[in-house]
């Protein structure tokens, strides 16, 4: 009697363990692939098009195309052509020409000159340091999505984090650089973090939506920047410049000119990583992202969604200021007006096509800042106008905000996410 | 006659689950077919089908003898099948007649719309059925139980027949039911047929005339009012033996946990919803605070959970002053919540389960070190959690949004109650659950209580309140008008005092009993 209750005791420990072990069981993950399928569908659906405005924006070859019936391989080898020249223009502007890497190689291998090896690595070199505010940028947004909130005022943030960096940059004398560089770079970060708390402030009291206090305060950014190179902080002479930072608040640069690769591209990347560890693997990320998935249940919970909203947007600021901070301290060594070319606002669509993720953030960063970089080489080479990496940009958010789109086109029967990232929600909520 | 509707072999599967396996189904004309299943059984699924919202992946429709393809709503709409959503399709800022007229509008000269001839339309529609819904009301200015009869008057309007009801009586008080019930005898009476999906044993009882029982996809049964019994229906659809009544011992009230003095609270709209209501609540009992939603319970548990700002009086807890306290102060007061709207306050749908039941408990050890959480620990405690409180999920990391309502709620429940509690607030514990679900939270409502915990369980459904109360308060226009014993509180006077009638007249009536009439179906 005592053996059969024993025996049934063991099976249930049995059977609770198995139930156990089966809950806790990882099912077999959907790989990196599956969750990046979508974002590259997106980009290469984004290119293909791009290739037909590239193709209808070309006089010549839509000439070609009044004979389409008569000579229809003249304007399709034209057609061809143009968006060859253009593409390749455009690798060659942002990763490098292979011709030109083993030309360098020869020289240096024959005289030990590495100039031509350096203007070789110059275009890669040039879509690094293009891509960096890109991340910090990026990333601000990105968490500002977490908390479900839209920071449209990135690029005012830049500014902000310029100011501060480029004011401690050269106005502080006689630091080592390893106190003035992290001083300069962190008062950036924090003066952003405080111009954004601002709007954080106003939305978690008052309820005032953030998308209209971020814009303003763009504007407010945008012309306090103005006005303080006009005058206080304006170097001697006509143009509304800074005055150059200290040698001892540079970011470091590893190779000579013209080569302008820094350690900025490192920090962003450390940065990324602790956005990562902050918001997936600590109670504060804990809470940021439950406030942006479903406030009610947040505020149930215990958690203060008023204080949220105001960290959140603070840590976005940080981040955008970052951007400027990088600018100024890696790149520029000193602050003109209007000095950054709108990276706020591409990073909107950046953090979307990175869908808020960190690791997701760096990779578009990465590729638009190949984009941008490589743009400026396809307008002198093939003569085709900037701006199409801008409808090419505009392409890649339509596809990433309407995902059906591309499921549709390439008939693929992905599994609908759920609950989609809530992007912002309605007016004074 | 063939009959008006008949389904035959319909299949349909989705990733993972037969949603429908080789259902048949018949409707004759002005009959009403009860549809009844557990959350999940294939229900929904099956009137989707026939509402040409998805296509079957086997089987065929026949209508009134003749095979139907429906591909969309609108094929459905010319077959004259109607279908009234659990969740209204309204828009709130127009009026009823705008409502009824939307994707049907009827035009004058091609150009304007021709509001009057609508509104005589549904005046005449209102007024055959008895629905008395008025045209030029706004929706928004609407009980809930008239929106929903401006969905059958939609429905009516497109000239339909066969009327598909899903879950009509689930955001319902009462009151609105029965007078839902007549108005669904009335459409019976003038030949309408009557699709009547639900879950809820009673109703099937009183108003169907045949039950087709469905259970995990599969029609596994169909039966009468008259030949079967609650007992047997809930066996058919849980496919097992299930306590209806909830057993318990006798309460041992303990000292007092809850202490609410004169306490008044405004609604978000500003006016006064609780209006100076005073009660305690013991360790070991169930205080049950009944009424008809919308008489200011809402706003009570708000308040008492931190969630809304009292304007005066107090609140207590284990003799601690909390009437302004945070809602995480008043959590760590070993006060458990399950909130009445679960998807909205109570869960992160996007979140995976293990997070969920870890909403409130994430900061602590040891879910975490510092600032890093511990997912082992989190991982661990979720799978022992879903164990234990039987919470059915292929695994722990996936979104809770995939769960059924019933295995969402237990969610809930499991992280509730596996925390040090001493006070229970449980608004609508069961509301839309199944049966099965239903008996399980039932029991382990009473268990806490049994363990020596205090419990406040607000509730309309009367059955859920004379089941597991051991003290009763009715709420009436934001007061206690009435705190009874349990064994005091019989459904009639229970029913009065929630309709308004002051406790001395109750008593008045009570001494003339032919005055009261018992209505079973409640």
């Amino acid at each position: 009697m005592s053996e059969q209750k024993e025996r049934a005791v063991q099976n249930d420990q049995d059977s609770r363990a198995q139930a156990l072990a089966r809950l806790l069981l990882r099912p077999a993950r959907g790989s990196v692939w599956q969750a990046i399928l979508l974002p590259v569908l997106a980009v290469f659906t984004a290119l293909i098009i791009g290739a037909l405005v590239i193709v209808f924006t070309d006089l010549q070859v839509l000439n070609l195309y009044k004979d389409f019936f008569s000579a229809p391989g003249k304007a399709l080898a034209a057609s061809w052509k143009a968006i060859a020249s253009a593409y390749s223009a455009l690798f060659k502007g942002s990763l490098g020409n292979p011709a030109e890497f083993a030309n360098a190689f020869n020289v240096l291998r024959e005289t030990g000159d590495t100039a031509p090896l350096r203007q070789a690595f110059w275009p890669i070199s040039e879509s690094l340091v293009t891509s960096v505010p890109y991340m910090f940028a990026g990333l601000a947004v990105a968490l500002g999505f977490q908390c479900g909130l839209f920071n449209i005022g990135a690029e005012g943030q830049i500014f902000i984090g310029a100011l501060a960096s480029v004011y401690v940059g050269y106005s502080v004398k006689g630091l080592p650089q390893y106190i003035h560089l992290p001083l300069a770079f962190l008062a950036g970060a924090a003066a952003a973090g405080l111009w954004a708390a601002v709007a954080g402030v106003l939305k978690a009291k008052t309820g005032a939506h953030e998308v209209i206090n971020t814009i303003m305060m763009n504007y407010i950014a945008f012309l306090l920047s103005d006005w303080l190179l006009n005058g206080p902080m304006k170097r001697p002479g006509w143009a509304p410049i800074s005055p150059a930072i200290q040698d001892s608040a540079w970011l470091p640069k590893f190779f000579p000119d013209p080569l302008r690769f820094h350690a900025g591209f490192f920090v962003a990347l450390g940065i990324a990583a602790v956005v990562y560890w902050l918001l997936f693997k600590t109670t504060i990320g804990f809470e940021i992202r439950s406030v942006g998935a479903n406030p009610d249940a947040a505020r149930y919970a215990g958690v203060s969604v008023t204080r949220n909203f105001i960290l959140a947007m603070s840590l976005s600021g940080a981040l955008a200021g970052m951007a400027g901070a990088n600018e100024v301290l890696g790149v520029n060594h000193q602050l003109a007006s209007a000095f950054s070319s709108g990276y706020g606002f591409d990073s909107i669509a950046l953090a979307l096509l990175g869908k808020s993720h960190p690791a997701g953030v760096v990779l578009a960063a990465l590729l638009f800042g190949t984009l941008r970089s490589g743009a400026t080489r396809m307008q002198s080479l093939a003569g085709v106008p900037v701006d199409i990496i801008s409808i090419l940009q505009a392409l890649v958010i339509i596809f990433i905000a309407a995902p059906a789109i591309i499921r549709w086109l390439y008939r693929l029967r992905l599994e609908r996410e759920v609950g989609e990232t809530v992007f912002t929600r309605g007016w004074g909520q | 006659m063939a009959p008006v509707l008949e389904l035959r072999g319909i299949t349909k599967a989705f990733p993972g689950v037969l949603a429908n396996d080789h259902i048949d189904l018949t409707l004759e004309e002005g009959e009403i077919l009860a549809l009844l299943g557990e959350n999940g059984a294939g229900k929904t699924t099956l009137m989707n089908i026939l509402y040409g919202l998805y296509q079957p992946d086997a089987g065929e429709i026949f209508v009134r003898g003749k095979k139907a393809e429906i591909h969309q709503p609108n094929d459905a709409i010319r077959l004259g099948i109607g279908m009234v959503h659990q969740h209204f399709m309204l828009v709130p800022v127009f009026t009823v007649t705008e409502n009824v007229m939307l994707g049907v509008e009827s035009m004058r000269y091609g150009l304007f719309l021709d509001r009057r001839r609508a509104a005589a339309k549904v005046r005449e529609i209102s007024d055959q059925y008895k629905l008395e819904v008025n045209p030029d009301d706004y929706i928004k200015d609407l009980p809930v139980g008239v929106q929903q009869r401006v969905e059958i008057i939609k429905v009516l309007y497109r000239k339909a027949d066969i009327l598909i009801l899903d879950e009509p009586t689930a955001v319902l008080t009462p009151q609105e039911v029965e007078e839902l019930f007549k108005i669904i005898r009335s459409l019976k009476a003038q030949g309408k047929s009557i699709i009547f999906i639900t879950h809820k044993l009673k109703e099937v009882m009183a108003i169907a005339d045949r039950i087709t029982v469905l259970r995990q996809g599969r029609a596994v049964g169909t039966t009468t009012p008259a030949e079967a019994t609650m007992e047997r229906l809930a066996q058919m659809m849980v496919g097992r033996e299930v306590e209806l009544v909830v057993k318990k011992k006798e309460a041992k009230p303990g000292d007092v946990v809850l202490d609410v003095e004169n306490l008044h609270v405004l609604d978000h709209r500003g006016n006064p919803a609780v209006r100076g209501v005073t009660f305690t609540v013991r360790a070991g009992e169930v205080l049950g605070v009944a009424g008809v939603q919308g008489n200011g319970q809402t706003e009570l548990v708000r308040a008492l959970t931190g969630l809304l700002r009292p304007e005066t009086g107090h609140i207590r807890i284990n003799g601690q002053d909390v009437t302004h306290a945070s809602p995480r102060e008043i959590l760590e007061q070993g006060v458990a919540h399950v909130p009445e709207d679960r998807q909205k306050d109570g869960l992160i749908l996007k979140y995976p389960v293990h997070d969920n039941l870890v909403l409130n408990t994430y900061y602590l050890p040891p879910f975490a070190k510092g600032l890093n959480l511990q997912f082992r620990e989190i991982y661990n405690a979720a799978a022992e959690r879903a164990y234990q409180f039987d919470i059915r999920t292929p695994n722990i990391y996936v979104p809770v949004a995939t769960l059924s309502g019933g295995n969402q709620q237990k969610t809930i429940v499991a992280r509730e109650f596996s925390r040090p509690i001493r006070l229970l607030i449980a608004s609508q514990p069961t509301r839309g659950l199944d049966v099965g679900s239903i008996e399980y939270i039932h029991q382990r409502i009473v268990q806490k209580r049994d363990e020596g915990c205090a419990v406040l369980l607000v509730s309309p459904e009367l059955d859920e309140i004379l089941a597991l109360s051991d003290r009763i308060a009715v709420m009436y226009r934001g007061q206690f008008v009435a705190i009874l014993p349990a064994a005091e509180a019989t459904r009639q006077r229970l029913g009065l005092l929630m309709a308004g009638v002051s406790a001395a007249e109750v008593a008045a009536a009570e001494a003339a009993p032919a005055a009261v009439e018992e209505n079973p179906a409640l």
